[in-house]
């Protein structure tokens, strides 16, 4: 038995994209989508959302669960690719893929790159990390459970590498917050 | 309500997916140029086909658009946009620019500063910068690639040398976020100071050429110009004889057989929205 998607999937995709396009525009800040009635487990709301609002047969997408696969193929009709650095979408439930080995587009088209919707265990606003860059007026606060120890290097490295990079929505519940590859990080201080 | 036999917004859902998955990465490189799959729509080309396919796929049921055309939303061509998008969305639209939450515009960015919660939609005819300069696509490619934009350096730097100014007036090319030389549509040099850290979201759709690009919220825009030569936007050195005022762009009229000339404000809800000049002050 396949649990549904969007109720209305013209209206309910619009909400949720545009919940996406804010969390892109200002990085760290975290914006709650619609409630889905019926998550695919382990896909919370958020990142189920986010799936049937940008995924379809054009966009190759990894995923580190089976559960869902059928739920995913029957709603996106997306291809399933065995390699997250084949992916256009990939997506992470536990243990986060090593951002150098994502796609990342070229020199002349960065576009070509990955997007990591990244599953986590909270998303908090006004602690944390101070992130800074287009987007941000002075600088926004975010604290995110659930990340590699070493996240923040590997992120440095992945801005390093700007215009080729990934970007990444970070997805807890039903709220979800973003880091296009040009925001900088720094650890609470 | 939206009239029977159109999808919400006209594009069909797995077009405007590709146009959303576009608009993400336009985002996230503030000012590169990304090609999308531009689709026929129901207006000719020159009427904004990429500005109404961005629109298409971010508006919403409780969005309010406003759309203009060289400041104003009375001309043919927003009025058109705006009955458009009335009839394939039924969303609310509005001439006050406080009260839009989108604005679609054509060669103006509005007076008033825009705020958060915001997008502004440029309609774009030619989104590469580079293209009078260098007319192989590849190569322009190539310098966007190494930001190699001596071309448009050396261009600008023969207009200072041969009248002793920039003489470009529209379409000045600016630099985003110290990275990608963009275009910033056919607006007067005059407006590009406001794209500069914007609060509200700028789309930038170019139909005919399948690009879109975007500045985030609160980016570096940055006109191109030298140390010797700083960048100067112009404006008619007159007051607006409707409201009086001095600091906003005006439009040129001839309001009589004899060649007499007025200034009025090229921005008509910017106009509207001040006091009227009283007659004893004239
Ligand atoms: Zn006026």
């Amino acid at each position: 038995m396949i649990s549904a998607g969007f109720a209305d999937p013209a209206q309910d995709s619009q909400r949720s994209f545009r919940a996406v396009l804010e969390a892109i525009s200002r990085p760290g800040r975290i914006f709650a989508l619609p409630p889905l009635a019926e998550p695919p487990a382990p896909l919370r709301g958020a990142l189920a959302s986010v799936l049937l609002t940008l995924a379809d047969a054009d966009t190759p997408v990894w995923l580190d669960a089976a559960a869902p696969l059928d739920w995913l193929r029957f709603h996106c009709g997306c291809p399933v690719v065995a390699q997250p650095g084949a992916a256009r979408f990939v997506v992470a439930t536990g243990a986060m893929p090593a951002l150098a080995g994502l796609a990342r587009g070229t020199e002349e088209e960065p576009h070509l790159a990955a997007t990591l919707l990244l599953q986590v265990a909270s998303l908090r606003a006004g602690e944390g990390w101070r992130l800074t860059g287009p987007g941000i007026e002075r600088e926004h606060r975010l604290a995110v459970a659930g990340l590699p120890a070493d996240f923040l290097a590997q992120w440095a490295a992945n801005a390093a590498g700007f215009p080729r990079g990934v970007d990444i929505v970070l997805c807890a519940g039903d709220s979800l917050a973003c880091l296009p590859r040009t925001v900088r990080i720094e650890e609470a201080g | 309500m939206t009239e029977a036999g159109y999808n919400f917004g006209y594009l069909d859902e797995n077009t405007k997916r590709m146009i959303r998955r576009a608009l993400l990465q336009a985002v996230a490189l503030p000012g590169y140029q990304v090609p999308f799959g531009s689709r026929e729509m129901p207006l000719p080309y020159g009427w904004g086909t990429g500005g109404i396919q961005v629109t298409a796929s971010i508006i919403g049921a409780d969005d309010t658009l406003k759309v203009i055309d060289q400041g104003a939303d009375d001309t043919t061509n927003a009025v058109s946009i705006r009955r458009f998008f009335n009839r394939v969305t039924g969303v609310a639209t509005t001439d006050r620019t406080a009260e839009a939450t989108i604005i679609q515009t054509r060669h103006r960015v509005p007076e008033m500063t825009l705020r958060e919660g915001q997008v502004l939609v440029y309609q774009v005819p030619m989104p590469e910068p580079l293209f009078r300069l260098e007319p192989r696509v590849a190569e322009t490619k190539r310098m966007h690639a190494l930001a190699d934009y001596g071309l448009m350096h050396v261009k600008l730097y023969e207009d200072i040398a041969r009248h002793g100014a920039v003489t470009t007036s529209y379409n000045y090319p600016v630099l985003v976020n110290r990275r990608y030389l963009m275009s910033p549509s056919p607006i007067p040099a005059f407006d590009n100071p406001k794209l500069d850290r914007m609060p509200a979201l700028q789309l930038f759709g170019a139909g005919r050429e399948k690009r879109i690009y975007a500045v985030p919220p609160y980016t570096e825009v940055k006109s191109l110009d030298f140390e010797d030569h700083p960048f100067k936007p112009a404006r008619a050195d007159a007051a607006c004889v409707i409201c009086g005022s001095r600091a906003s762009y005006l439009d040129e009229l001839i309001v009589d057989d004899g060649g007499k000339r007025h200034f009025v404000c090229s921005d008509t809800d910017y106009c509207a929205s001040r006091p009227p000049l009283q007659e004893a002050a004239e």
